[in-house]
């Protein structure tokens, strides 16, 4: 016994030095806060560690759980970076001062649409809000032209919705900006009234449609990319409203640089990378979402940028961060 | 100590009035009442599923009952959220039940979806814990019931259900915490619980005053619940007062009724275990992609190493829990063997976000495996219980008056007896950690991945062949870990 252990201490002094060697090596590290799922993003960030050989240490969890961490952290977070699925995280952590201000020549990178006037978090991908549907039950021509119409008797206890879910939060602080407060609230306890079904997220919703559950849904629009992968004949169908319906509001995900960051020039490196051709290129592929960039071969089942663009109704992501202000008024209408 | 103080600090800092709009409402009332229902609910299938189950597999005369016992302690690996997929998934135009039969199952949904559901997945709690207590049982109480005339029935009902009451109430205090921390599964179904409220202050509100509000109305909610229990417990005596030692039981001979004994357990089986299983499964072929593997064994190791010193930790740490609570019965004792129920019924989050307030944040797999102790104590508290019960404080005694001292007499005597016990809460705690997702997300540190947050991921985004080997391999490895065990349990 009393023999082997200095051999089992060379050992650890061994593997205590190769370490620190390799530490050395990997310099440059930066840590991530990402509300995006692993299995989407994984890809791109194994990508920009191969070509820039900057380590990215990322924590994935869900995006309002980062947000609450980030906020009980402080300054003192670990983070460098922030990316969020959403707006209204993004608004939370921006107006406890958290994030540092992003150069200008970042900020350029995308059109004005897509980034904050304060220029404390850019959008990185879009998601857009779509009309889902069962062919089976619903003809083309019978859909409901606006999401207004959906109060309509003739929908009654046919929609499914996800009042919890943050992409359809983010539609309503859309909604709140478009047509006021009044006009939203209104529509909510119309469409409560109206015997909306409330699934917890977006897939249930084509789910229930698939079921014969509801006829009309209101996701976002890549989940149903995924059922059609899997099986081409998945009985759900979607579009958008008419043009420049509010239906049709496109959520950003975005990405902010933290105060707490030790690196901020490296870690600026990935959000570069995020806005690249390259990075684009994957989301609007990979991913089925809308790229916020120009230069981007499209999705074939997606409609380009421009086309997008044309439809979507007029919408101001300075005011998609006011999270608190939907949901004080998702209370009020008995939503939540 | 340090979570509810940071809960009670976060509760005072609230405008009153905005207060009593957002806690006193109307609508809250109706989620409580809708709880309630729910958790009585639960607790009357469970003891109709679980009571007969643990009979069977430790008094009758059936065989391959430790099969039986590892076939239904399952459920509890499977992640609730993928019990009421699967559920969900039967019924419906486009359900599996559809597809094979070619006609369709009426969708399970509301009060009675969440109620199988939560059921099915919460029954292998009272079964570990009945089970644990019904091989503890000293089979000369019954001996002597029958020799006065009573039947088998009446035995039972009369001798052998009271001597069971800590196992049911540690069991059923679980089950009622987990009803009303649920948001999975009623989630799902479409049901509203308290829980809603709850999530929705956690996850859609960044400022958790009032959250820290609803969980103190949730922690009262407990305490009442172990009020109770207390009480109920308190002049519990079930252990020999003879002399000697227990003999060894002569199992039950069920003759005719062997068949519906193995159909039981075997429908029980295919209910709760091979619905789930059955869906993972086809999710995993309908699309197949060997690269979904690739992070497989990552994940499990992360798990493992997780799960494995967490439920060691919890079955050592509740014998002194127990030990004071049983044995030293004041008020003082039992409201600290009481405090990990406390801990239990926290919302993890503000479980987390208050150890990530006082310690800061670079965590380590340290202190995920300690958060993991305190939040799972709770569960290994009722398997240790049993045992203690059942045995004679003056086995001690006599220990102490041969020349032992404290320590020696309690590790000669009772420590012996308490293994069963240890070996059971050790399955429940591995079973729980192996599914544990808030915590996890919140205190890992970068890079660490486990089985249940790869099955999470991937069903979050409707990626569900790639999410189906993750959640097989945290049945697999969980019924292994529990036949190991119970094997152990009867050497």
């Amino acid at each position: 016994m009393f023999k082997k252990r200095p051999i089992l201490f060379n050992y650890f002094l061994f593997a205590l030095l190769s370490f620190v060697l390799i530490g050395t090596l990997h310099a440059e590290t930066i840590t991530l806060y990402s509300g995006r799922s692993k299995s989407l993003v994984d890809p791109i960030i194994q990508q920009f560690e191969k070509e820039t050989g900057i380590e990215v240490k990322v924590s994935y969890a869900n995006t309002t759980q980062l947000a609450a961490k980030l906020l009980t952290e402080g300054r003192k977070s670990p983070a460098s970076l922030f990316w969020a699925q959403d707006a209204g995280a993004l608004g939370a952590v921006s107006a406890e001062k958290l994030f540092e201000k992003l150069p200008k020549s970042i900020l350029n990178k995308v059109p004005k649409t897509f980034r904050h006037d304060d220029g404390y978090w850019i959008a990185t991908s879009g998601r857009a809000r779509v009309l889902a549907y069962s062919p089976e039950r619903v003809k083309m021509e019978a859909l409901p032209e606006s999401v207004f119409d959906l109060t309509q008797p003739k929908w009654r206890g046919k929609v499914g919705w996800a009042p919890l879910n943050a992409s359809f939060q983010a539609f309503v602080t859309a909604m709140r900006a478009q047509v006021g407060e009044e006009r939203a609230e209104k529509w909510l306890r119309d469409m409560k009234a109206n015997g909306a079904k409330a699934y917890p997220k977006n897939t249930p919703i084509i789910e229930a449609l698939a079921a014969g559950e509801i006829d009309l849904g209101l996701p976002n629009h890549y989940y149903l990319f995924r059922f059609k992968k899997r099986d081409s004949k998945y009985p759900v169908e979607q579009t958008f409203f008419k043009a420049k319906d509010v239906g049709n509001i496109v959520n950003v995900a975005g990405i902010g640089l933290l105060k707490s960051s030790d690196n901020k020039k490296t870690a600026l490196k990935l959000v570069e990378f995020l806005l690249s051709t390259k990075a684009q290129q994957y989301f609007v592929s990979e991913v089925f979402e809308y790229p916020v960039t120009e230069g981007v071969i499209p999705n074939a089942n997606l409609l380009p940028l421009e086309e997008l663009l044309k439809i979507v109704p007029k919408f101001d992501l300075n005011e998609m961060d006011d999270l608190e202000g939907t949901i004080k008024l998702l209370r009020r209408a008995g939503i939540m | 100590m340090i979570p509810l103080g940071y809960l009670i600090a976060k509760a005072f800092d609230v405008e009153g009035t905005a207060l009593v709009e957002n806690l006193f409402r109307w609508r809250n009332a109706k989620l409580f009442l809708n709880t309630l229902l729910l958790t009585v609910g639960v607790l009357i299938v469970d003891i109709l599923l679980a009571t007969p189950a643990a009979w069977l597999t430790t008094h009758a005369d059936l065989r391959g009952k430790r099969v039986f016992s590892v076939l239904c302690a399952l459920p509890l690996a499977i992640p609730g959220y993928v019990m009421a997929l699967a559920l969900l998934g039967l019924g419906g135009n486009n359900g599996i039940f559809a597809a094979l039969f070619g006609k369709s199952l009426p969708r399970l949904s509301g009060y009675w979806g969440a109620l199988i559901a939560l059921s099915f997945y919460t029954s292998p709690y009272l079964f570990l814990n009945l089970r644990t207590a019904l091989l503890g049982l000293d089979p000369s109480l019954e001996e002597s019931a029958r020799s006065l005339g009573y039947r088998q029935w009446g035995v039972f009902i009369r001798v052998v259900l009271p001597q069971l009451r800590p196992a049911f109430y540690a069991a059923g205090l679980l089950i009622c915490l987990h009803v009303l921390g649920d948001f999975g599964v009623v989630s799902l179904m479409r049901y509203e619980t308290f829980s809603y409220a709850l999530y929705i202050e956690y996850n859609m509100a960044f400022n958790h005053n009032y959250a820290a509000w609803l969980a103190l109305v949730l922690l009262a909610f407990t305490g009442c619940l172990l009020y109770l229990e207390t009480r109920l417990l308190s002049k519990v005596a079930l252990h020999r007062a003879g002399h000697g030692t227990s003999r060894h039981r002569t199992l039950i001979p069920l003759r005719e009724w062997k068949s519906i004994g193995y159909l039981y357990l075997s429908l029980l089986f295919i209910t709760t275990v091979m619905i789930p299983a059955a869906t993972v499964f086809i999710w995993m072929f309908r699309e197949f992609e060997v690269s979904a593997l690739g992070g497989l064994l990552e994940a499990l190791i992360g798990s493992v190493s997780v799960a494995v010193p967490s439920a060691v930790g919890c079955a050592v740490l509740a014998v002194p829990f127990t030990y004071v609570g049983v044995r030293y019965s004041s008020r003082f004792s039992n409201t600290l063997a009481r405090i990990p129920y406390i801990v239990y019924a926290i919302p993890p989050l503000a479980f987390a976000l208050s150890i990530i307030f006082f310690i800061g944040s670079r965590g380590t797999i340290i202190v995920l495996i300690c958060a993991c102790i305190l939040h799972f104590l709770a569960e290994a508290i009722g398997p240790v219980r049993s045992p203690l019960y059942q045995a004679s404080p003056h086995l001690e005694e006599a220990a102490r008056s041969l020349g032992c001292s404290p320590f020696q007499a309690f590790f000669r005597t009772l420590f012996p007896l308490l293994t069963r016990g240890m070996l059971i809460a050790t399955a429940l705690v591995f079973l729980a950690t192996m599914k544990e997702l808030p915590l996890t997300f919140l205190l890992r540190p970068p890079e660490y991945e486990t089985l249940a947050v790869n099955v999470w991921d991937y069903t979050n985004e409707a990626m569900f062949a790639q999410a189906a080997p993750y959640a097989f391999v945290i049945l697999l490895f969980s019924a292994l870990f529990v036949r190991i065990l119970i094997r152990k349990e009867e050497v």
